[in-house]
């Protein structure tokens, strides 16, 4: 902080403050919708204060099925969220390191082909090739399974990229120390490139894991049975366009409920998130 | 405990430069061969080649009488330690020792053995559980070190190891390198472009220069005899005098006019040299037959302490004379440069030493 005069200070404070009020006021006040009951919520205004129904009405959620979803539990897509989400990240990461992998180490023909290559797929989001990629999903059979939801997703130029350019910066003297000292690519890869991506892999899985639970359009499309379900398109299918027919309390409590992984991955790993947009650990 | 012997070993990479141009040299069991040279000789290329780290063009590489051309640097049995270290980040001190050990399959009781009572000869001891960024520079170079103690190869290879020390501290490592290398009796090749380090620390020095190695031998020979005006301008500090001659019906002149007055090697001989240690300076002008006598200006003084270094333009260029303790002479006096005829060095038009 450049000087510390009080008004400077009350500024930056009332800023931050009204900031946080804009952003958190509203889900402040889909969880007071989430534990009051349907009447409540349709009988305007509604209280500012949360209500008795909290239990009812999240145990309703998770465990009683839905019924205009098909009567499936918020628990049940909570799990097929979480898989998917999950499937996206891990193979995400584990796709793209081991292609920047040998991109960066290995001398074989056509390697900037399969660089560019790469590259160019950053231009073909999943919006753009979504009619090909349906049709093929369609082929193999794989509408309504986990592996529909996840493979098209899983190939990413930009976390091929990323691993490139930290790859790039390991000094080429570890890589020789490592040669001499008698270990192999496999064991270079393990035990030298592995620990030292550590931080950037944790960054990438905050990341990517978000990516993968807030998807919408491609699991709208490859799934038709309401048990395969991913809570953002749940949520959707919940709202009706007649609110007599909107179990609001129901949605509110998804909705709450929706927040929560994504806000424990990144509470749980914001240490390693930072370190690895800040520092590459060398 | 093993020989190294090169034997015209060239390097040419894909772009066609050529960066080690035929180089031969046998080193023999126990002895340390420092390569010294400019940046960009082909010195670290030439350790790397030895190393496996870079594939031979031409001519063959033996480690213990071997040829190892095709073999990786693992099978080689040889040991590195780089300029910048390349200690493992993320390893601890003794998994930095340990793992070329464990790579190999030693037994863990043994790892641990050997780990321990190498880290107790570089004094690592208290540093085992440290990572390399919790080290200092000097710490990091001994992790290095005992990196490649540690796995008893037979042949260490050294590349500019002490270059990124402050120099306090390089002295101090240079004296362990050798000591160390002694007691530990193992063949060693050691790239640096400080000659100070090459003269000190080398069994056999090898003085490269653009691919091509200028002259080989035991470090003082080849400060006393130096093969070419190269290598007499690069081992020394500060570097052997040169003068540049041209020859008249007299004999031998130097380019400002003085005339050499006593017998000059029979080939005709383009430049002659003295060391800065082998002259002396008088302001009397009494004849000294037998003699080189230049007449010089004092450009700049230096006193270092024990010595001084006089600058000093005579006989067309400029020159460096090196006076025991205090200097009695002040920039811009004129005086008498005297150097020996024995302890002149003659070289021909292509700066080759003539005798």
């Amino acid at each position: 902080m450049i000087g510390q005069s009080p008004l400077r200070t009350f500024i930056a404070h009332a800023v931050l403050i009204l900031g946080i009020l804009i952003v958190a006021f509203p889900i402040y006040y889909t969880f007071v919708a989430s534990t009051h009951t349907l009447q409540t919520i349709l009988r305007p205004p509604l209280p500012l204060l949360p209500g008795g129904q909290l239990w009812n009405n999240y145990s309703e959620a998770l465990f009683g099925g839905i019924g205009r979803i098909g009567g499936v539990s918020v628990g049940r897509l909570l799990l097929n969220t979480t898989i998917m989400a999950l499937g996206v990240a891990v193979g995400k990461i584990f796709i793209s390191i081991l292609s920047a992998y040998a991109i960066v180490f290995f001398r074989f023909p056509l390697r900037m082909t399969f660089f560019w290559l790469i590259f160019i797929t950053l231009m073909l989001p999943v919006e753009v090739r979504i009619l090909p990629t349906y049709k093929v999903m369609v082929d193999l059979g794989m509408i309504d399974t986990y592996a529909g939801l996840i493979v098209p997703l899983i190939a990413s130029a930009t976390a091929t990229l990323l691993f490139r350019q930290f790859f790039m910066t390991i000094p080429g003297e570890l890589v020789e120390a490592a040669r001499v000292d008698g270990a192999g690519p496999w064991r270079f890869f393990f035990d030298i490139l592995l620990p030292l991506s550590r931080t950037n892999i944790a960054a990438l899985f905050v990341i990517l894991f978000i990516y993968g639970w807030t998807q919408y359009l491609w699991p709208l499309l490859v799934t038709n049975s309401n048990d395969m379900n991913t809570i953002v398109i749940a949520l959707r299918k919940m709202v009706s366009f007649a609110d007599a027919d909107t179990e609001w309390h129901l949605v509110m409590v998804t909705a709450m409920l929706a927040i929560v992984p994504p806000i424990l991955v990144v509470v749980l790993m914001q240490r390693w998130f930072v370190r690895g947009l800040v520092e590459s650990e060398k | 405990m093993a020989t190294v012997d090169l034997k015209d070993v060239k390097k040419v990479y894909p772009s066609g430069i050529e960066a080690v141009k035929g180089v031969s040299i046998a080193i023999p069991d126990k002895e340390l061969c420092v390569l010294v040279g400019p940046s960009g000789c082909g010195k670290s290329t030439l350790l790397r080649m030895i190393a496996g780290l870079e594939t031979i063009s031409a001519g063959t590489v033996a480690i213990d009488g071997k040829v190892v051309n095709a073999i990786g640097p693992t099978e080689r049995d040889i040991a590195m330690v780089f300029q910048n270290y390349a200690l493992y980040p993320h390893m601890k001190v003794y998994d930095n020792m340990a793992y070329g050990l464990r790579n190999r399959g030693t037994p863990k009781d043994e790892i641990d053995s050997r780990v321990r009572s190498t880290a107790k000869v570089l004094e690592l001891s208290a540093l085992l559980d440290r990572r390399p960024r919790e080290l200092s520079g000097g710490q990091r170079q001994r992790v290095a070190m005992g990196r490649a103690i540690v796995r008893n190869p037979k042949v260490f290879l050294f590349d500019e190891p002490l270059s990124n020390l402050d120099a306090k501290l390089r002295g101090q490592m240079r004296v362990e390198i050798k000591n160390l290398q002694r007691k530990l009796g193992v063949t060693s090749v050691y790239v640096t472009h400080d000659q100070l380090e090459a003269m000190t620390l080398a069994d056999i020095l090898v003085v490269m220069n653009a691919g091509l190695v200028e002259q080989t031998g035991a470090p003082l020979d080849i400060y006393e005899k130096p093969a070419s005006t190269f290598v007499a301008s690069f081992i020394g500090a500060p570097p052997m005098n040169l003068l540049a001659l041209t020859g008249s019906s007299s004999g031998p002149i130097l380019a400002d006019g003085t005339a050499i007055d006593f017998a000059a090697p029979e080939t005709q001989a383009a430049t002659l040299g003295f060391r800065p240690e082998d002259a002396d300076v008088t302001f009397n002008a009494e004849a000294l037959p037998g003699a080189l006598v230049l007449p010089a200006t004092v450009e700049a003084v230096e006193p270092v302490g024990a010595e001084s270094f006089l600058h000093c333009a005579a006989g067309g260029s400029r020159i460096v004379v090196r006076v025991s303790g205090r200097a009695n002479a002040k920039p811009g006096d004129q005086l008498r440069v005297v150097a020996k005829a024995e302890k002149l060095h003659w070289f021909d038009q292509a700066g080759k030493r003539v005798d």
